[in-house]
């Protein structure tokens, strides 16, 4: 009986971590993001839209990217940006670029035949 | 005349750079001297083949050029003891009845090389828009391991998986394949993406490939060939040597020398430049590779 008990309130435990992680998740794509700039993303096979991205060095955005068709990926590695881009739903990375430079990002989950020509850019300016 | 001198004879006849290594470097060393290599054996290595590419800008004699190469193989004075493709047999399709009809063509073509040993591996246009159900249907296992003249060869399938993952439960299947061998036993990996970050901003990676990395670092003798990037790529990660090989269908720009990852225009001056297939001697018990890339236009 004490063994089961411990287990509920383990369980318990458990349940409210998983409560506040979720509601501290919920409260941080709210606030953490609302002071910084949405940009819209799409991805199909083959293409983003749009295909450049222009942003200010040190300037954070949030980008929330849709897949209208596939699973694919979204890539930016030498802004240190990764993401799984999966449809029916909308992926929102945040991203403070710091470097100016022109960047290229690719999907990265082979979707198809156009696969390899499924990039855009990213144009940091100071 | 020996098989050693008719060999190096055939290299001085076809006026081709023969090794090009230093030895000391980690994993095998590698012969300056092709002269050393003698009574060992050696494999070829072709990659990249993309049959049912279609573009005369890039490859104008794209359904000829694999059939040559596999004549080039046959010409060795030499056979190899077996042959090889790192991936990308065919170009992807989103019809599988397209990717199975490229395959069996693939398959048809390459039955004419004289050697009885051939080992296939899948790269993404093969297998990443099925998760290599064709493929299988075709070649059987994507990963495996033999063992060859004191050598341990590992084929590892990094493309299997859209995202270009090599997965847990492969990398399981690594760690026990690696368990039962000696920290010295020379290892030989084949693949086909590179499993170290080479350039990913052009997808020129494995996404969890430093786990195999990982795995294979505690052994002496490691050195990986693999295709992908349609040319000769030549690094070390820690002591574990990587080697890429040239396509037998278009050449790709060097890492990052271009805003865009596109296939190279054909050079109507120097045709089939840049395409090519390679040797690999294994001279195994002094641990030593070398190298030799052969274009096709000498075939």
């Amino acid at each position: 009986m004490l063994h089961l008990n411990k287990r509920r309130s383990a369980v318990a435990i458990i349940g409210l971590c998983g409560v506040v992680a979720g509601a501290t998740a919920l409260w941080a794509g709210r606030t953490g993001h609302a002071s910084a700039p949405v940009i819209e993303l799409t991805v199909k096979r083959f293409e983003y839209s749009p295909r450049e991205i222009r942003l200010k060095r040190g300037a954070p955005v949030v980008l929330e990217i849709t897949s209208l068709d596939v699973p694919h990926g979204f890539n930016l590695p030498d802004l240190h940006v990764r993401a799984d881009v999966l449809p029916g739903r909308v992926t929102r990375v945040r991203l403070v670029p710091d470097r100016a430079g022109t960047f290229t990002f690719r999907c990265d989950v082979f979707c198809g035949t156009g696969h390899e020509e499924l990039d855009g850019s990213v144009i940091v300016t100071d | 005349m020996d098989i050693s001198h008719e060999r190096r004879t055939f290299m001085k006849l076809a006026g081709l750079g023969g090794a090009v290594f230093a030895s000391g470097l980690p994993g095998w060393a590698y012969s300056a001297r092709r002269d050393a290599i003698a009574d060992d054996f050696y494999f070829v290595q072709l990659s990249d083949t993309h049959l049912g590419f279609s573009d005369p800008a890039i490859n104008p004699d794209a359904d000829g050029t694999l059939a040559k190469a596999v004549a080039a193989v046959n010409e060795l004075p030499h056979a190899p003891d077996f042959v090889v493709f790192t991936g990308d047999l065919t170009h992807s399709t989103d019809d599988p009845v397209e990717r199975r009809k490229r395959l069996a063509q693939f398959r048809d073509i390459a039955a004419g090389l004289k050697v009885k040993d051939v080992k296939f591996m899948p790269g993404e246009h093969d297998a990443s828009l099925d998760r290599g159900k064709a493929f299988s249907e075709f070649f059987g296992a994507t990963h495996y391991s033999f063992d060859h003249k004191g050598l341990h060869f590992i084929a590892l399938d990094n493309v299997s998986d859209p995202a270009a993952t090599i997965g847990d439960e492969q990398l399981q299947w690594l760690a026990a394949d690696l368990a039962r061998l000696d920290k010295r036993q020379p290892i030989a990996v084949l693949t086909h993406r590179p499993l170290f970050d080479l350039f990913p901003q052009w997808d020129w990676a494995t996404r969890d490939g430093q786990k195999a990395l990982d795995l294979l670092a505690p052994f002496e003798h490691v050195t990986v060939f693999y295709g992908h990037i349609h040319q000769e790529h030549h690094q070390t990660t820690g002591r574990i040597a990587h080697h890429s090989a040239k396509s037998l269908m278009f050449r790709l720009p060097a890492p990052g020398s271009m805003p865009k990852r596109r296939p190279l225009p054909w050079d109507a001056n120097v045709p089939y430049r840049g395409l090519g297939f390679r040797e690999v001697d294994a001279e195994v018990k002094s641990k030593r590779f070398a190298l030799a890339e052969y274009p096709i236009a000498k075939a």
